[in-house]
Formats: structure tokens, C-alpha cells, sequence
């Protein structure tokens, strides 16, 4: 009882108690979806497909995290996205063999577009919702001209690797989301870079006087957010072989910032937690798979998943909770008997 | 000032009627959004090309006000004939109506505009959804005898591409009960989603081996479902038929190689009937229905390459 009683570990019981409950449902259904076997030097199953497939939004929660512990938000990550693959398939399609310059490309782009939205919101002060609306907007625009309005197709199989080749037996994008998260998670809790994040998003004015530069700290988020996307892109073009301005990443970025939100992030800035971050991706990721398993009609889709997220984040709050337990029978026995 | 005016009208008016074949049109587009509204585009201005016509062609970019901008500047510059491809169904009973007044004919092509007056335009010239859908399904009935367990991969829901296709093909199938669609589920037209929901639907109907065939909604959704099979350790085209609509440059490239089986072209050539309608109308035809349907081909491993061919000469 201790354990929901400690609030830093009840932050962590509920999100993992919805993904297991998601989880546990997906097995009802469909008996074979734990079935996982090795096959061509590889793991093949559901779960694994889960972890491949919420690997993009993943990537975005981890950066999505980060700005929304600032207090801002990015709109742009799934344009930015866009702009990634259109710029590594630019240079596959003008000949360019080099992998290094490949990547490099999709990377500096992501970079770029995320130094812009940081420049806007830290040093011009421009809301971050307005600033990074203006990438969101353009970027597609931006993807679209590199791709000059066509879905450019490529055949690379070092790039392709991104998306779709295996390391240790996982599929490569898994193995990206854990190596970001591990860079990521380092970064910020064995320096005191995440506290800073933390103050910044708290109290802006607090930790302007303590000396904190909230400037660079907020440009940096919005970089790393950058580069997470960039590498997101990349991993979509990859998996498809195939660079789509008008679709790739399209409305992702609200699945990235609902992963967080479901990790239990307020979206006022403040403490935060890349694990959520990536266990909420694998909540939104497990829903869509229910959905497809689960053979329901698919104008009910959006539906379903409305109502479940709710259910998650209902959970989490506090007040509900509260009057949750009131109804609770066993709450009131444990009550008297103490 | 005036009389230079008038003049210089009047030998306007004698140049066009000294050269009484060379029509002006202007071309409202959607935008280019995707690579069949960029062949449709091409093929409009290709048959112009061809006809001696001098098209105005606007590009929108999916917006419906730079449409209306469009056509209020072409009834300005007294063009013979509009072509409007809507980027939505409401809001053109306006315009059309100053079209009207200033005795200009319109067509409208691909998708439809709402006008409460029917005659505020000639006709319009689109794809049938249903006959494609339709169109499909004959060639999977035939190639499997009537006995298919069919996955399919829905466009975006609500779209009139997927509803119509959707009935077409059900009602096709409908008539042979040992052909079923297993699964249905939608990947909104795009290849990233075709991949990714066939993956699952195969894990979920036991790896794939009781599917004889995916039917896809488009061509996008087709070439994201076979890079799936594949990776499931099945033959896309031969263990799983494919079945899909568009019959764009892509999947016309797969079919060669044997990965789609079939690909119901939605015909991007609108422009020859529609500047067909135009001197018909000219000629004095007033009544034309009011939907010309445009049924595309059926490509499949005998016919394709030859089209690709054909394509890559233009």
C-alpha cells in the first residue's frame, strides 16, 4: 500500500498499468498476439510489431517531453519529419552513395528547423504554440518543393536499413528509440541539464534570477526535439523506401504530445519523465493495434481511441481518483480496520 | 484613350474570329498534390496542346478561394470555356452564377461542386468509384473462381473514393458466397499506413496463409501492403493476389514486376472529353448529362508494360 501511497512511484504505476491493461485485451482478442518466434535472424510477432510501429512517435515523445517540461510545445515535428526524409531521398535520388551525407543531411535538417523554432521562442519570446505553427505550416510546404510535389521512391539498402533492418534480433528503429532514450535520459539526469529544464518550465522568473539561461536552455530543446524528429523522418522514408511530403508525419505531432500527456506531463512545464514519454507512445501505438485485432469497423476508430485515452488520463488525475476511492468498497474496509 | 480602346478590342475580336479554331480556356486545378492530379494536369494540357487550344492554367494549391480568384480573373479575360477541377463540393453557386451572366460555358472535372441550379454548369466529367471498385472485383471473381478470403485496406473513411469503390466491389463480390473480405480496416490512402495495417492484419488472420488476396482502395496503400507481405516471408502477387485502383506510374512498375496483379486505372485523361463537350457546345448541343463517367482500363501483367511504355514516351 505503500507503493500508490509514494506519489513519485504512483506517477509510474498508471501509464504502465494502462499500457498492461491495453495489452491484456489485445491477448483476449487475439490469443496469438504474445506469439513471439525468431525467425531470419530476427524476432517476429505482434509485440515486436508494436514496439517498430511506436517507434517514430516515440522518438517525437522523447523530444516533446524535453519542450513541454520548458512550457512551450512543437507543432513542427511531424513537418520537421517531412523535411528529414525529403532531404536524405534528395540526395539517395541525385546519386549520392555516401551514408554518412545521407543521414547527415535529414539530421542538419532537422537541426536546422529545430534551431529555428528555439530561436523564435527563446531569444524573440514568441508563444511557442504560434512559433512552431509557422514550421508545421511551411515545413510541408518546405518537404514539397525538395520532392517537387511528387512521392519520391528510392532504392538505398543502407538507408532502408534505418527502417527496415534488425540489430541484436529487434527491428533497427527499436534499437534507435532506446539508444535516443539512453542519450536523452543521461543528458538530463546525470547532469544538471534536466534540472534546469525542470526550473525553467516551473518558474520562468525563479530561475531567471538564479542565473539560469532560459534562452539556450529552450533553443537546446528545441534542437534536440529537431533532431528526434529528423530521425523519425528518416526512419518513415526508410521503411517505405519512399519519401511522401503530404503524408509522412502527418498529425504526428499530436500523437507525440499526447504520449506525454499520458505519461502524465502537465502541459505548464515542469517535471517530466522520457520514460512516460515512451511508454505513452506504446499506449497510443497498442490502442491502434487493438483497434485493427479487435476487426471493429474502421469509422469507430477514432472513437475508440478518444474514449480510451480518456480512460488513461482520467486515471491519472488526481481528483478523480479521489472520488474514485470514495465509491470503493475496499478502501472504506481498509479504512475501519485501521 | 477610348477609341484605342475600342480599336484595339475590336482587332482583338477580328484576330479571334480570323483564327475561329483557336479557343481560350481557362483551367482552375486543385493543385498538385499527389502524382495523379499531376498527371491530370499534364494530360489536360496536352490535349490542348494538341487541339491548338490556349489554355490559362491556375494552380490553387488546395484552396478553394484561389479557385474562385481564378475563374473571376477568366470571366475578366472573356475566355470561351472554363474547366474547374473543385477542391470542395459547396460554395461555387456564386461564381458559376457570374459565369453564367458573362455566357461563359463551364465543365466541371473529377470531384462535384452543390448548386441548387443544374445549369449553371454543362456537365461534369469524373471517374465512377463504383464501376471501379466493380471493375476489380470482376477480375479477382474470375481469377479465383469465386473462392478468395480477402483483406481489405480502406481509404480514408468517408472519402467518396472509398465509399464508392467499397460498394462497387461488395456488391460484386456479393454474388459469389465463398468470396469473403476477412478484414477491413482503413490506411488513409497512404503507403506508410498500407504497410503498417497489413502487417498486423496478417498476424492476425494466422501469418497470412488463408489469404488469397489484398484488395487495396489505391495504389499507395497497395505498394505499402507488399513490402508487408513480403516481410511476412510471402510472395506479394503470387502466395497473396493484390488488387488495386489508381494504376499509377509506381504501380504500373510493380505489376511489371509481378508484386500488384491488378490496377483499375482512374483515368487522369479528363481533358479530351471535356474540350470534346466544349465544341459540342459551340456547335450548338445545349443538353448534356450531367455526369459523363469516365471508366479507366484494367492493367494487369499482360497490358502494363506496354502503358508504362507508352507513359515514358510522352
Amino acid at each position: 500500500m505503500n507503493l500508490s501511497k509514494n506519489p513519485n512511484l504512483r506517477r509510474y504505476l498508471w501509464p504502465c498499468a494502462g499500457l498492461l491493461l491495453l495489452l491484456l485485451i489485445n491477448a483476449i482478442i487475439a490469443p496469438e498476439f504474445f506469439h513471439i518466434e525468431f525467425k531470419d535472424g530476427r524476432f517476429y510477432g505482434s509485440v515486436i510489431d508494436v514496439l517498430n510501429r511506436a517507434a517514430p512517435v516515440a522518438l517525437l515523445a522523447i523530444g516533446m517531453a524535453l519542450v513541454i517540461a520548458t512550457g512551450g510545445v512543437d507543432l513542427s515535428v511531424g513537418s520537421i519529419m517531412a523535411i528529414a526524409g525529403a532531404a536524405s531521398a534528395y540526395y539517395i535520388t541525385k546519386g549520392v552513395d555516401n551514408l554518412a551525407i545521407i543521414i547527415g543531411a535529414g539530421l542538419l535538417a532537422g537541426l536546422i528547423a529545430g534551431a529555428i523554432n528555439g530561436f523564435l521562442v527563446g531569444y524573440m519570446s514568441i508563444q511557442p504554440i504560434v512559433a512552431t505553427l509557422i514550421l508545421m505550416v511551411a515545413g510541408r510546404g518546405i518537404a514539397q518543393l525538395m520532392n517537387e510535389g511528387q512521392i519520391v521512391t528510392f532504392d538505398h539498402a543502407g538507408f532502408a536499413f534505418l527502417g527496415t533492418g534488425d540489430f541484436l534480433g529487434l527491428p533497427f528503429p527499436v534499437v534507435l528509440v532506446i539508444i535516443t532514450f539512453v542519450i536523452v535520459q543521461l543528458l538530463t539526469r546525470k547532469t544538471a541539464l534536466g534540472l534546469y529544464i525542470e526550473a525553467v518550465g516551473a518558474n520562468p522568473s525563479a530561475s531567471h534570477y538564479m542565473g539560469l539561461n532560459a534562452k539556450a536552455i529552450k533553443m537546446s530543446v528545441y534542437c534536440v526535439a529537431g533532431l528526434c524528429a529528423a530521425l523519425a523522418g528518416m526512419i518513415a522514408a526508410a521503411d517505405i523506401k519512399g519519401s511522401d511530403a503530404n503524408n509522412a508525419g502527418l498529425w504526428l505531432e499530436l500523437d507525440a504530445i499526447l504520449a506525454v500527456v499520458i505519461g502524465g506531463a502537465s502541459l505548464m512545464g515542469g517535471r517530466f519523465s522520457i520514460f512516460l514519454a515512451v511508454i505513452g507512445a506504446l499506449i497510443i501505438q497498442t490502442l491502434s493495434v487493438t483497434i485493427i485485432l479487435s476487426g471493429i469497423p474502421p469509422k469507430f476508430n477514432l472513437l475508440i481511441k478518444a474514449s480510451a485515452i480518456i480512460i488513461v488520463l482520467l486515471m491519472q488525475s488526481p481528483l478523480f481518483q479521489k472520488q474514485l476511492s470514495q465509491l470503493n468498497i475496499w478502501k472504506k474496509k481498509e479504512a475501519n480496520h485501521a | 484613350m477610348r477609341t484605342l480602346f475600342k480599336t484595339l478590342t475590336l482587332a482583338a475580336a477580328i484576330g479571334i474570329t480570323a483564327t475561329a479554331n483557336a479557343l481560350t480556356v481557362g483551367f482552375a486545378q486543385v493543385g498538385s498534390e499527389s502524382g495523379w492530379r499531376t498527371s491530370f494536369s499534364e494530360s489536360v494540357k496536352a490535349e490542348a496542346e494538341k487541339r491548338s487550344i490556349t489554355l490559362k492554367f491556375s494552380d490553387a494549391q488546395q484552396k478553394q478561394e484561389n479557385q474562385i480568384k481564378a475563374v473571376r480573373s477568366f470571366i475578366a479575360q472573356r475566355v470561351d470555356a472554363i474547366l474547374i477541377a473543385p477542391v470542395v463540393e459547396t460554395g461555387w453557386q456564386p461564381v458559376l452564377m457570374e459565369a453564367k451572366r458573362a455566357r461563359i460555358p463551364v465543365v466541371i472535372l473529377d470531384r462535384n461542386v452543390s448548386v441548387t441550379d443544374q445549369s449553371l454548369y454543362l456537365t461534369r466529367i469524373a471517374p465512377d468509384f463504383e464501376l471501379e471498385g466493380q471493375r476489380a472485383a470482376n477480375w479477382l471473381t474470375e481469377k479465383t473462381e469465386g473462392k478468395c478470403s480477402i483483406l481489405e485496406l480502406q481509404g480514408t473513411v468517408g472519402s467518396s473514393a472509398a465509399i464508392g469503390r467499397m460498394k462497387g466491389f461488395n456488391e460484386t463480390i456479393a454474388k459469389f458466397p465463398e468470396t469473403k473480405i476477412v478484414r477491413s480496416q482503413t490506411a488513409e490512402f497512404t503507403r506508410s499506413k498500407g504497410k503498417e495495417v497489413m502487417e498486423t492484419m496478417l498476424k492476425a488472420a494466422g501469418g497470412g496463409k488463408d489469404i488469397c488476396a489484398v484488395w487495396a482502395h489505391n495504389d499507395e496503400m497497395a505498394l505499402g501492403a507488399i513490402q508487408a507481405v513480403r516481410e511476412a516471408g510471402l510472395q506479394p502477387g503470387k502466395d497473396i493476389l493484390i488488387v488495386s485502383v489508381d494504376a499509377v506510374d509506381d504501380a504500373l512498375k510493380a505489376i511489371v514486376a509481378g508484386d500488384i496483379n491488378v490496377s483499375v486505372e482512374l483515368s487522369p485523361h479528363l481533358g479530351g472529353p471535356a474540350f470534346d463537350v466544349i465544341n459540342e457546345f459551340r456547335g450548338g448541343k445545349k443538353d448534356f448529362d450531367k455526369w459523363i463517367k469516365m471508366g479507366g482500363a484494367v492493367f494487369t501483367q499482360e497490358n502494363a508494360a506496354e502503358e508504362l511504355a507508352k507513359r515514358e514516351a510522352k
